[in-house]
């Protein structure tokens, strides 16, 4: 037989209808809802007389546009808002399993569907969100969708699609100490640019990826879209079944050894193609920093912001001067040397349990420099229940951080936890666009630690060195 | 969906790469739930000022481009977010066509579903009608049919687009009620599924 990418297996297993070069008509397993570009969907299907197909292979939370404080309140007062009031309504009137504002599994739509153990491995998983690529960290195809797609796969359960092409990115050894997933992705991304891999699926290998935790794993298949990928894709292996086993929706008994049996094939065989292949060291990784506006405009925390004109490309070049623009910053000025107004800790990239641990050891004992506002978002209602379990909420609180209830807040500033013009924000999140925390805003994407350490120091630092000297 | 054959108009030029879907509509204006009225609010941070007022040096603020309807612009347009409300906003604007070097994935395929079209061109290509359309008025045909786009002078430039997309867009077909046409075959998939 010929070998096979984990990628074909997984289209393969999902091709509902193929005619020789046309598009395919892909079968999807989940479809992840949220409030903000699903309304006009179900707008749509209602005045087209349909209906949603598999309503049981459906699920919505409401993330986006959501408050993060003051829960209690609204509940007694009621919600306000128009998207999430309408969400309900739609999962009712559909028959949809709706986690609301309240609900003690609410959170990130990418949090919560592996957390739930809805996201399993072998999956087709779509969401109208570009972040849907975290899913992929369980050997899923898993990609976003726009609001013509949700409803086309809301009356259908499939999708036509045609074939990406695939692209290996390997990283062989292991990550020096202090470095995270968000560094591994975030350099990667320097590495190859915002579309350097566009068009294709990648499919991460090599032992930096296997040796990362699922939510190490979750962080970099995350972030796949900012290289401009169609999903990201790592082979599920005891790592990923460790961290499915007992979760409320995954396999239970005899299902759960059929299913092993079924997931122990899901891996590239030796001696099968990708259309590209890049290969990089672990050890040539550092804590990095974004610089511009985009999450390709990245450098080491030891390095400086760089001078445009050294960009050979001239497209490059004109990008970087405007971005740096934007950014207020000078050619040449150290990054340890730029001081920030904000904190984030969130995100659909960086706000699982691991996360938190993270940046809470990095806190422990010290206090958010004055002038520095940091703020902790969970990603889920249950990661915040565990974080508070676990203490971590205090320790974040004696530093003077708040700690907010879950939900995407500053990622997409939809809610009121927005930047002021001119403001400077180490984010833990996934986007430095221009705007996209407010307008004016400037994002700095960062690790969890680097980002506690550039609380409590008020400017960024090289964990490397810093953490330690102080532990 | 409106049929889309022959579109001739105005060119809009946007002289910047990776122009992200957080710029085409900043997510201040995605807490509605409708499909409309997405056009006033369209690249609003550059084209309005802090005050709210226009910004006179942003290229759509700019009396010789009000009418434009076909968008140029720089290198992987439309990247980031998912939100199909940036197809919209452009749609709304009066933009039918926007021509770059390349696009973001997800923002190509939105654009098919909704009736905009997008078109690829070579870099160089892409920077000459920046240039032109910056000295003077440059008005394009693009002819879906033929995939060729001209000033019905000197510019005749071909174009390539996946055959069933295009089919799609000229009919202006309703892709649910065709997918609809396979129920057969995916209950035979879902069965399958069930004895698995």
């Amino acid at each position: 037989m010929e070998p096979k990418t984990l990628f074909d297996k997984l289209w393969e297993r999902h091709v509902v209808h193929q005619e020789k070069g046309r598009p395919s008509l892909l079968y999807i397993d989940l479809h992840l809802v949220h409030e903000v570009t699903s309304p006009q969907a179900f707008t749509a299907l209602r005045s087209a007389g349909r209906s949603v197909r598999r309503p049981d292979l459906t699920m919505a939370t409401v993330d986006h546009n959501i408050p993060t404080h003051g829960r209690e309140q609204l509940k007694l007062e009621g919600i306000q808002n128009d998207q999430i009031n309408t969400l309900e309504q739609n999962c009712k009137a559909f028959g949809i399993t709706f986690y609301d504002l309240f609900h003690p599994r609410q959170g990130i739509v990418h949090v919560i569907g592996p957390e739930l153990g809805l996201t399993q491995p072998g999956m087709t998983i779509v969401c109208g969100d570009s972040h849907t690529s975290t899913h992929g960290a369980f050997g899923a195809l898993a990609f976003g969708i726009g609001t013509s797609e949700i409803e086309h796969v809301l009356a259908t359960q499939c999708l036509w699609q045609k074939k990406p092409k695939t692209m290996e990115i390997r990283v062989n050894g292991t990550l020096p100490p202090g470095v995270t997933a968000k560094d591994l992705i975030l350099g990667i991304i320097g590495r190859i640019g915002t579309d350097g891999a566009t068009g294709h699926v990648i499919e991460y290998t090599g032992d930096a990826f296997t040796a990362l935790s699922m939510d190490g794993r979750m962080t970099v298949c995350n972030m796949s879209i900012e290289a401009g990928a169609r999903a990201g894709i790592i082979a599920p292996d005891e790592v990923t079944f460790q961290y499915l086993k007992d979760r409320p929706f995954a396999p239970a008994g005899e299902a759960w050894e059929r299913a092993l049996i079924d997931w122990r094939e899901l891996r590239t065989d030796e001696g099968a193609q990708y259309d590209r292949s890049v290969v990089f060291e672990a050890a040539e990784f550092a804590p990095m920093v974004t610089w511009g506006t985009n999450p390709a405009q990245v450098v080491p925390v030891s390095g400086v912001v760089p001078n445009p004109e050294e960009f050979a490309d001239p497209v490059e070049r004109r990008t970087a001067a405007a971005a740096i623009s934007y950014m207020g910053l000078t050619p040449g000025t150290p990054i340890e040397e730029i001081r920030v107004d904000r904190v984030f800790i969130g995100s659909c990239t960086n706000s699982r349990i691991e996360d938190l641990r993270a940046a809470a050891r990095i806190v422990a004992g010290r206090q958010v420099a004055a002038g520095v506002h940091a703020l902790v978002v969970p990603g889920s209602t249950e990661t915040r229940r565990q974080a508070e379990a676990e203490g971590l909420d205090q320790i974040f609180r004696a530093a003077g951080f708040e700690w907010r209830e879950a939900g995407c807040s500053l990622c997409i500033a939809m809610n009121t936890d927005v930047l002021r013009a001119g403001e400077r924000c180490a984010s833990t999140s996934n986007r430095n666009f221009e705007g996209r925390q407010g307008p004016g805003g400037r994002t700095h994407l960062v690790g969890p630690e680097m980002a506690a350490a550039a609380a409590i120091a008020g400017h960024f630092v090289d964990v490397r060195t810093w953490s330690y000297a102080r532990a | 969906m409106e049929r889309f054959l022959v579109h001739s108009g105005t060119v809009v030029p946007l002289d910047r790469a990776n122009v992200d879907t957080d710029q085409l509509t900043p997510k201040e204006f995605l807490k509605g739930t409708e499909r409309t009225g997405y056009g006033k609010v369209l690249m609003y941070n550059w084209r309005y000022l802090s005050d709210g007022q226009p910004n006179p040096d942003f290229v759509l603020n700019q009396p010789q481009y009000r009418a434009g309807a076909i968008l140029v612009a720089g290198r992987n347009f439309g990247c980031g977010s998912s939100r199909e409300h940036a197809v919209w906003a452009l749609q709304d604007y009066g933009f039918r066509v926007i021509i770059a070097p390349t696009f973001a994935d997800i923002f190509y395929n939105n654009c098919f579903k909704s009736g905009l079209l997008p078109i690829s061109l070579p870099e160089a290509t892409v920077d000459w009608l920046l240039q032109q359309a910056k000295t003077t008025e440059t008005f394009l045909t693009v002819d879906l049919q033929h995939c060729v786009v001209t000033d019905g002078q000197t510019f005749h430039e071909p174009f390539q687009v996946d055959p069933d997309r295009r089919e799609a867009l000229m009919q202006g077909l309703d892709e649910i009620g065709m997918t609809l046409r396979y129920v057969q075959a995916i209950e035979a998939f879902e069965a399958r599924r069930a004895m698995m």
